[in-house]
């Protein structure tokens, strides 16, 4: 219970009138981000950052958490009203929601995805406080060589077993490792990749990056492939769940927290899975199976809050091992590191004020949003109307002045358009952005780790494999790309064929 | 979801040769590969350190010239990218890349001027010239948006923030 009175230090410290008011235009600014077509969780917090970056520590931690809940529930208006998931979590929020705005119940499938996530976010950040100091335990423990063999885990499970193509994953993943090259080698101080200049010795900004890839990557896209015929975007009265909707919700909210937080917290992430399980087990449930396809209130209830869930399960690797799994959480280290927290195994010990007032303030923004968005439900929907050229212009608009304002530099201008361009060729020849933005920010985690283990052995090979927890990790990882194509061969099982089947037609 | 992302889009459909574009990217990324390679062999090692500054970048390199010939292979054999769908995307009409070259175009423009024209100026422009470049009718509304938006946002920066964006031309008056 030590951990409770810390988190109760954090949430007294945390809860001020002007703390309070940070979180609120946090959750206001995410939100209004978030629901703009176009626009994930992960590209919401990464044009957002720069706003907080001359805020105190607590005031930062406390606006970013409004931000980051804002940012994922602007995502779930979107899909709802306008069938349109941000990113692939919210595909099957998607399904049934837009179903339900469809049939004029779109207040209620709003009102479900809210508390659902309220639900799900208070939950599963109750478990970050639980399992992350866990996890640092024994993480304190584990030495260069196993830490190597998680970095690779994580990017080859992002890498191999996510995505479509395997051979358009790699390509994203070392295309990143490349990015992740560019500046000084951390040992010797020499720049690599840097043609000469010292703009790029400097390290790139990841936020530059990611800015670049995710929204003027998309910009660009959506420019090259505009649709000059407007959708049809259903209209949003006051939200509210009668009785028998928060009678048909709750247990989907609870099943799917309880799915949604471990995925999360295995540094495997993401939250396709649990979301694709939560929708197909609340159809398996769901007293009325038949509704199920034309707005079943579960299927929103249930796959909303394991997104939300799972999203709180990447603090537990995140925080307790410097470990981000998913393009949202990559964006979060990059602002933690600029609040000055060093996510890894001794973060609790040497920053725990820091830690806690993080979490307590996660806490703060999940309820500020639930507060606030609830009755502001109408307005965001108003803002799916702005005509796009103006829309895409405004997107351009805010990411130049992000990463012109990180450094006043015209040159962070010029590497957003490089990566912006970037960012448009991977969706013409489809390269999936999570392997690539997590091959930049682990590379060179995993390069340092590497040398460290290799230092120790005196250069000697065995030094990757003389911890048994490494030796575990590199035959998981030889399991999961080896087992799934030798099932396939051997027996084309009938009931894995069916869910493949499944999800191929909910996905359709 | 099928009326709005439709099943089958221009890049999606079998009948048409290889996509000779990705042949581009395969070449890209042997370039890129190769240079990789090239310039770890101008980095000194370093004492003590039995792995160097070289071996990651010689590794990344390597693999990313492999994935180029696989690539190119792939190519041949057929193989086509699943291009990105959304909400406005729209894959059913052919890619109208003078859209891009102008918002490319715009960017570059600011680029060039942002330490001289301030970003009040600049960011007006840059709106401005978006919307244009993307269709917009309305250029004298956008501009004054645009304008309304630069100006705020460096107040915004200069006031809250305590960051001052460079004011241009604008120095002393902002």
């Amino acid at each position: 219970m030590d951990s409770l009175s810390l988190l109760g230090d954090g949430l007294s410290a945390a809860i001020t009138p002007e703390n309070l008011l940070y979180a609120a235009i946090g959750v206001l600014l995410g939100t209004f981000v978030g629901v703009l077509p176009g626009i994930g969780p992960a590209m919401t917090v990464a044009l957002l950052l720069p706003v907080t970056a001359g805020l105190e520590v607590t005031q930062a931690f406390i606006m970013f958490a409004g931000i980051y809940y804002g940012g994922m529930y602007g995502g779930s208006t979107t899909s709802i009203l306008l069938n349109t998931p941000g990113e692939s979590s919210s595909v099957m929020t998607a399904i049934e929601g837009n179903k339900m705005a469809k049939a004029g119940r779109a207040a209620q499938a709003l009102a479900t995805a809210a508390v659902g996530s309220f639900v799900a976010g208070t939950i599963g950040t109750m478990g970050v406080v639980f399992f992350a100091p866990a996890l640092a335990d024994i993480a304190v423990e584990i030495g260069a060589p196993s830490y190597l063999a998680i970095t690779v885990m994580s990017l080859v499970l992002v890498t191999a077993v996510l995505g479509s193509s395997k051979l358009r994953g790699f390509v994203a993943l070392f295309l990143g490792l490349t990015i992740g090259l560019v500046g000084l080698d951390l040992n010797t101080g020499q720049p690599r990749l840097s043609f000469g200049t010292s703009q790029l010795a400097d390290r790139l900004d990841i936020v530059v990056v990611a800015v670049g890839i995710f929204a003027l990557g998309e910009a660009l896209w959506v420019a090259a492939h505009l649709r000059r015929t407007p959708l049809q975007i259903t209209p949003v009265g006051q939200p509210f769940m009668s009785k028998d909707d928060w009678g048909r919700s709750w247990r989907p909210w609870l099943r799917g927290t309880a799915l949604g937080f471990p995925f999360g917290a295995i540094p495997a992430g993401g939250a396709e899975t649990p979301t694709f399980l939560s929708y197909l087990v609340e159809k398996r449930l769901a007293r009325k199976p038949e509704e199920f396809g034309n707005g079943a209130i579960e299927g929103v209830a249930g796959p909303e809050a394991a997104n939300n869930a799972s999203a709180a399960g990447t603090l537990v690797p995140l925080l307790a091992l410097g470990l981000p799994v998913t393009a949202t959480a990559s964006i979060m280290l990059a602002a933690f590191q600029s609040y000055g927290i060093v996510p890894g195994p001794t973060l609790m010990d040497d920053q725990p004020d820091l830690v806690w007032t993080l979490l307590a303030s996660l806490l703060i923004g999940n309820t500020l949003l639930l507060v606030l968005n609830l009755p502001l439900a109408p307005l965001w929907a108003k803002l799916l109307r702005i005509p796009r050229p103006q829309l895409y212009a405004g997107i351009l608009f805010f990411a130049s002045l992000g990463a012109y304002a990180t450094n006043l530099d015209w040159f962070d201008v010029l590497l957003l358009l490089v990566f912006g361009l970037l960012g448009l060729a991977m969706r013409r020849f489809g390269l999936p952005v999570l392997p690539l933005i997590l091959g930049v920010i682990l590379g060179p985690l995993m390069e340092q780790k590497l040398r460290e283990a290799l230092a120790i052995s005196g250069g000697d090979a065995s030094g990757l494999v003389n911890e048994p927890l490494a030796v575990i990790v590199y035959a998981l990882i030889v399991l999961a790309l080896v087992v799934p194509p030798v099932l396939r061969l051997v027996r084309p099982a009938p009931t894995h064929a069916e869910t493949e089947h499944e999800k191929e037609k909910v996905e359709r | 979801m099928t009326e709005i992302v439709p099943d089958t889009h221009p890049e999606a459909r079998p009948a048409a040769g290889p996509d000779r574009a990705q042949f581009g990217l395969a070449a890209a990324l042997a370039v890129i590969g190769a240079y990789t390679v090239y310039d770890a062999t101008t980095l000194d090692v370093g004492f003590a350190d039995p792995v160097g500054p070289r071996v990651f970048p010689y590794v990344v390199g390597a693999v990313l010239l492999v994935l180029a010939v696989l690539l190119a292979v792939a190519t041949v054999r057929g193989s086509r990218p699943e291009a990105e769908s959304g909400e406005d995307v729209d894959l059913d009409a052919p890619a109208d890349w003078t859209t891009v070259a102008k918002l490319v175009g715009v960017m570059v423009f600011t680029i060039a001027t942002i330490s001289v024209l301030g970003w009040a100026i600049s960011g007006a422009l840059l709106f401005a010239g978006s919307a244009w470049a993307l269709g917009s009718a309305t250029l004298i509304r956008d501009v004054l948006v645009g304008a309304v938006l630069s100006v705020v946002s460096w107040y915004g920066f200069y006031v809250g923030l305590g960051i001052p964006l460079s004011p241009g031309l604008l120095d002393g008056i902002l």
